[in-house]
Order: structure tokens, then C-alpha cells, then sequence
């Protein structure tokens, strides 16, 4: 395994680290550019080592892989946006583990080589990036909206002319919970913690989405019931959105939607079939 | 128009305003494709503090930006609902000068048109308890917060749901054509290493603080210059309104409070590469200094991160702070300013303006293309940012 280092930096005898990162091939016939949607299994590449600056006490993962990207290689391929948590794009696995790369930071790894790896369960498009669309597309269907009216601060009013606070759900869509899911990593029809909990939410707090349409979507095979309740997905959340207690919110809400329903057709059937005036 | 004969515009940088833009002109008829070299919004637009701006921060110093500001924050309100934390923001005096400063700030709002109403000081701490005791007052003008990934996603997706090709991932590694006349860009794909040429009718660089090293490859001169700032996140959210201090533009005057975080922004000096930032140690000690003065519910936090974000501004060669250049937006046809045909560029800019911006870009690109095509985007309605993927059938 080769290791890239900037002789700058080592001539500058500064501390540094070593990260060895996870590479796609490249100019293997690969479909890359956002097309591949066949999992990850099989296109593990290569892993390339990269010396980088150990920087302060608050160096990052991130800062860490971007600077490798700048200075020493810069086909390196890795997602990020807003570097401090909220945007959800730089989940990758250090040393095994889930985290976003942005709060990841340097010092708080055991000392020795970092492994990178990307997130697992998902679509690779290249070397530490995944695929986001197939989750967007069970956010899209669950249609959860983006803006809470709940939890806001305590003791706080509204300003006048503002009608209600809000704030931004907490979950950010990083797909953490999916790669640490272990039914997501045996079968990949399985809804999963994000869309699930995005689901539970649209019931907790409909706003204008349909609830209705949220337990349809997660009534099935591949739904809430398929949960082992492992509650990985909540432990790797770096954002407080709790995938495990909504999926558990969930199940209960469901049961009461199906009794619901149940009672309502029993109410029906008791009133001759919900025909007018069909007494007989 | 047929859709095979379409003219075709290639844009150069996946950030807010090349999001704007490609949905802009695929609502015109034309045929779009955008490249970006790393993810979407991976630039500046991801890394800004959230801020949805009123104008106000600018309506005393910078009234064009204000009046911009302004405009498109009502627009955006219209065409992305739900999109925005609109508990609005406060203008927080805590000093004499801060007041005198008052003096000049509610008739520059006024003349901007953007609504401010004074409250007390107790007024504004029954809004936000966290505020210092004693405070003299606050000007509450409609500022918001914005998700800095998801605001742009939905221009995105509709602009995809339009037809418009979206390519991150592909780098621009040069332009085709002869000396004097771009026909077209080079491109890397970066996953697979392929290399390809895309033609184009005209190229337009929406390349942020980026857009002189893109300018380059085009053979054109971009006079825009990287301006960093460094911004504290800190853990837990301490207020519901973007607070400002009420003074004139300074280090550390906003918290933008956003998710269960509380945005503390920011500082500014001039960089060369956009690429190479750093996170001055001394910034992030003037941003805590700065932001719980303004704030003292933040002190105990914990900080969550501290990063650098550059802002694109148009680089009056003379200015020697960032915060002497302006903050609005220029659109620059390379045919006029260097010789170059086929090549435009849209500078400058905050993340509120984005539309506004895209709007005057593909003005100037219908123009040279002889269309007469007007804009569409003050009255359509965007999708949600999660309609950002490709339909299942057609992967």
C-alpha cells in the first residue's frame, strides 16, 4: 500500500497523520456519474494512504481529506457541503464507524492510520461518495415536510406578525442510519430508519402532508414491521432525530390506524353495508 | 421549441446561482447542462450561515444589495414554501452607539422597503429571553433562516424535472473552440476518468469564488476575488429569530440560529485560492467573543464546528478588505469585456439572491442567442428538494 506524502510538510517536521482511504477504480468500465445503482459489493477498489497535517486540536476528517484533495491527490472524491453538521452530505466510516466527516475530529481518533471508508447500503458513485436518490426518493414519497412547528425555544414568544415559530426537522438526511441498519445491509427493498422515521413524522405532525399516505407506504413487507429494533440507526444519529423511537411511534400508530379502520367498517356493516336508506 | 434544436447552455459550478440559472433557461426552452466538479452546493452556497436576508444588514451602506435582498426574499417566500424558518430577525442595540447608529438604519430600511418596526427592550427579550438584560432596543425587520443545501436542491430538482442535465462529479479541464469564439467545454468525468466534450451554444461560469480559475481556462479575465469568512457553530439552539448587532458591518455581529445549532458568522479577509482556506484560530476566538456579547445564552455551548467559507465578490482591483467590496451581483459578457465570444459569467451575489441573479444571467444569454424568451421563475412554484432524483423507471 502506498502512502502520499507532501515532502513540504515533513520537511516541516510538523505532526501529521496518515489516512487510508477507500478508492473506486477508475477507467475500469465502471458506470460512475450518478448511473450506478447496482450496491457497492464488488466495487471496492484499492486503498490509498495519504499523509496529511495533524493540524489543531479542531481539524477534522473533512478538513483533513480535503486537504489531501488539494495537495496530494486530487481525483480523490468525497461529499461535503456545509462543514458543521446540518446539510448531511459527508458521512463516511472511520476506523469502522459512522460519522460525518465534518465533526470527525482528528484528535479524537485513536492514534495510528485512519481508515476511510464510505457508508455502506447505499449506492457508490465514487471512492467516498454514495448515492442519495434512493433515499430521496422514499423522502419524496413520504413527503414529510421540511419546517416543524414544534420545538422551539422555551420561554421564547412569537415576534410581532409572526404567526407560529418553526424550525428545520432534525433529521439531515445523512444516511447514517442506513449504513449501520443490519436489514438494510440483507435486503435492500427494506424502507429503512430514515424514511421510516420521516414517515412517523408526517403522523406526528402532518402540517399539510397526508398521513394517510404515510402509513399506506410503510404498512407493507418492507416497512416499519421489518424493524428488529437493533436501534443502531438512533446511536449513529449525529442530529437527535431518534429513527428507532419513530419507527416504535410508528408500529403503535399503526395498530391504532388499523383499529381505527377496522371499527369503522364494523360501524359501516352494522348500518346495512353504508347504503342509504337500506334497512330492510 | 423543438427540443432537438434547442440552443445549448453549458454552466460551469453546481452551487445556488448555477442551480437557479439551469432551471431558469430549461423554463425558457433551452437545453441545459451543468457541470460541477465536486457534489452540488459544495462550494460557498453549502457553507453560508443559513442566513434568508431581509437587506437589512446592508440597507445603510450597500442600498443596491438591500433593495435586491428585499425583492427576493418576498419572491422566495412566494415560490419556495416551506422551504424557510421565518420567525424573523432582530437588529439588537446594545450601546449608545449602537442607537445612534438606529438613527441612520430604520430610514435606510425605510427608503430600501423593507418593513422594520421597533420594539423595547423588553419587548424584544419576551421574544428572545437569551438577549442581555437591559438593552436599550431591537429593530425587527424579516430576516430568516434558509437550509443552505436544500433551498438551492429544490431549483435542482425542478430544473431536472425540466429536462436539464445535471452533472456533478464532472470536471471543465478546458474549452473547445478556435481563438476569440468558445463552442464548447472539456470535461473529466471524475468517477469512471473519462474524458468527453459537451458543445455549447454559450458557456456561462457560475463558478463562485472559482470563476477566475474557470475564467482562466476560457481565456477571459474574471475580477472576482475570494473572500473568506470563518463561522462558529455551536451546539444548541439559544434563540428563534437571526440576531444582528445593530451597528455597522463588524466581526461576529449575527447568530443564525438553525436546527439545534446556534450560527455564529463572521469574519472576512482576501484569499487567492478558494481551495486552500484555513480557520484562523484567532477568528473563531473573535466569533465566541463577539457572538455571546450579542448573545450571552451561548456561553456555556459547546462549540459543534468552526469552519471557513469564501464569499465570490466582484473585485474592484483597489479595495483591501472584504468587506469593502460590494455585495451585489454583475453579469459579464466575455464578447464585450475581453473579446471572447460565447462566454458569460455571473459574479458576486449572496444566497438570497440566487434567483435574481440566475434571472439576469440567462437575460443576457437569451439576448445573444436572439430569443425572445422571457423569465418564468418569480411565479413557478419549485418542487421540494426531494424530488432531486432521477425517476426509477429510467435508471
Amino acid at each position: 500500500m502506498t502512502t502520499t506524502v507532501d515532502p513540504a510538510v515533513r520537511a516541516a517536521g510538523a505532526a501529521t497523520r496518515v489516512l487510508r482511504v477507500t478508492r473506486t477504480p477508475r477507467g475500469a468500465g465502471g458506470d460512475g456519474g450518478g448511473g450506478d445503482l447496482a450496491r457497492q459489493h464488488g466495487r471496492r477498489g484499492r486503498s490509498d494512504g495519504f499523509e496529511v497535517p495533524a493540524g489543531s486540536a479542531r481539524t477534522t476528517v473533512l478538513d483533513a481529506l480535503t486537504w489531501a484533495r488539494t495537495h496530494l491527490d486530487p481525483t480523490l472524491d468525497v461529499r461535503h457541503a456545509c462543514y458543521h453538521a446540518s446539510c448531511g452530505t459527508c458521512g463516511v466510516r472511520t476506523d469502522g464507524r459512522a460519522v460525518l466527516a465534518c465533526v470527525t475530529r482528528l484528535a479524537d481518533l485513536p492514534e495510528g492510520d485512519i481508515t476511510v471508508e464510505p457508508l455502506r447500503n447505499q449506492a457508490l458513485i465514487s471512492d467516498l461518495v454514495v448515492d442519495i436518490e434512493a433515499l430521496y426518493e422514499g423522502f419524496d414519497a413520504v413527503g414529510m415536510p421540511l419546517v416543524r412547528e414544534s420545538r422551539t425555544v422555551p420561554g421564547s414568544r412569537p415576534a410581532p406578525g409572526v404567526e407560529g415559530l418553526t424550525r428545520f426537522e432534525d433529521c439531515i438526511e445523512c444516511g447514517l442510519c442506513v449504513s449501520v441498519c443490519p436489514i438494510e445491509a440483507s435486503d435492500a427493498a427494506y424502507e429503512g430508519p430514515a424514511v421510516l422515521a420521516a414517515a412517523w413524522r408526517v403522523v406526528e405532525e402532518p402540517r399539510h402532508a397526508d398521513p394517510e399516505r404515510a402509513f399506506a407506504l410503510v404498512d407493507g413487507d418492507q416497512g416499519a414491521w421489518r424493524c428488529h429494533l437493533a436501534t443502531e440507526c438512533t446511536e449513529v444519529c449525529p442530529s437527535g432525530a431518534l429513527p428507532a423511537e419513530g419507527i416504535m411511534h410508528l408500529r403503535r400508530g399503526l395498530l391504532r390506524h388499523r383499529f381505527r379502520v377496522a371499527f369503522a367498517r364494523l360501524r359501516v356493516g352494522a348500518n346495512g353495508a353504508g347504503e342509504p336508506g337500506g334497512t330492510p | 421549441m423543438d427540443a432537438r434544436t434547442a440552443p445549448q447552455v453549458v454552466i460551469v459550478g453546481g452551487g445556488g446561482t448555477g442551480g437557479a440559472l439551469a432551471h431558469d433557461l430549461a423554463l425558457r426552452g433551452i437545453r441545459v447542462v451543468l457541470v460541477e466538479r465536486h457534489g452540488l452546493t459544495s462550494g460557498t452556497t453549502g457553507r453560508h450561515h443559513g442566513l434568508f436576508h431581509s437587506g437589512a444588514r446592508y440597507a445603510v451602506n450597500d442600498p443596491v444589495s438591500a433593495v435586491e435582498c428585499i425583492r427576493e426574499n418576498r419572491i422566495l417566500r412566494r415560490i419556495a414554501p416551506g422551504s424557510f424558518e421565518l420567525n424573523d430577525g432582530l437588529f439588537v442595540a446594545l450601546d449608545d452607539e449602537d442607537m445612534a447608529y438606529r438613527e441612520r438604519f430604520l430610514p435606510a430600511c425605510e427608503a430600501a422597503g423593507i418593513p422594520v418596526r421597533w420594539l423595547t427592550g423588553p419587548e424584544a427579550r419576551r421574544c428572545e429571553p437569551g438577549l442581555p438584560d437591559g438593552i436599550p432596543g431591537a429593530a425587527q425587520v424579516p430576516d430568516g433562516t434558509m437550509d443552505a443545501l436544500r433551498l438551492p436542491l429544490r431549483f435542482f430538482a425542478t430544473a431536472l424535472a425540466n429536462g436539464a442535465d445535471i452533472r456533478p462529479w464532472t470536471e471543465v479541464t478546458g474549452v473547445t473552440g478556435s481563438a476569440g469564439c468558445v463552442t464548447g467545454v472539456r470535461v473529466v468525468d471524475r468517477p469512471t476518468g473519462r474524458t468527453s466534450e459537451i458543445g455549447a451554444d454559450i458557456v456561462v461560469i457560475a463558478a463562485g469564488p472559482w470563476a477566475g480559475i474557470v475564467g482562466r481556462l476560457a481565456g477571459v479575465d474574471v475580477s472576482v476575488r475570494p473572500s473568506p469568512g470563518v463561522l462558529v457553530a455551536m451546539r444548541g439552539r439559544a434563540c428563534n429569530m437571526v440576531l444582528n448587532r445593530l451597528h455597522a458591518s463588524g466581526d461576529g455581529d449575527i447568530v443564525v440560529p438553525q436546527r439545534g445549532l446556534s450560527i455564529i458568522g463572521t469574519s472576512s479577509w482576501l484569499a487567492d485560492d478558494p481551495d486552500d482556506l484555513g480557520v484562523p484560530e484567532d477568528h473563531v476566538a473573535r466569533m465566541l467573543a463577539e457572538g455571546t456579547r450579542l448573545l450571552p445564552a451561548l456561553r456555556d455551548r459547546e462549540i459543534r464546528a468552526a469552519w471557513s467559507a469564501a464569499r465570490p465578490l466582484i473585485g474592484d482591483r483597489g479595495a483591501s478588505s472584504g468587506r469593502a467590496l460590494s455585495r451585489t451581483f454583475k453579469c459579464f459578457d466575455h464578447a464585450v469585456d475581453d473579446g471572447v465570444e460565447g462566454v458569460v459569467t455571473i459574479a458576486g451575489g449572496k444566497a438570497t439572491t440566487l434567483r435574481g441573479m440566475a434571472e439576469t444571467a440567462a437575460d443576457v444569454v437569451v439576448r445573444k442567442l436572439g430569443l425572445e424568451a422571457p423569465c418564468r421563475t418569480a411565479e413557478t412554484v419549485l418542487l421540494p428538494h426531494t424530488a432531486f432524483h432521477r425517476p426509477a423507471e429510467a435508471a
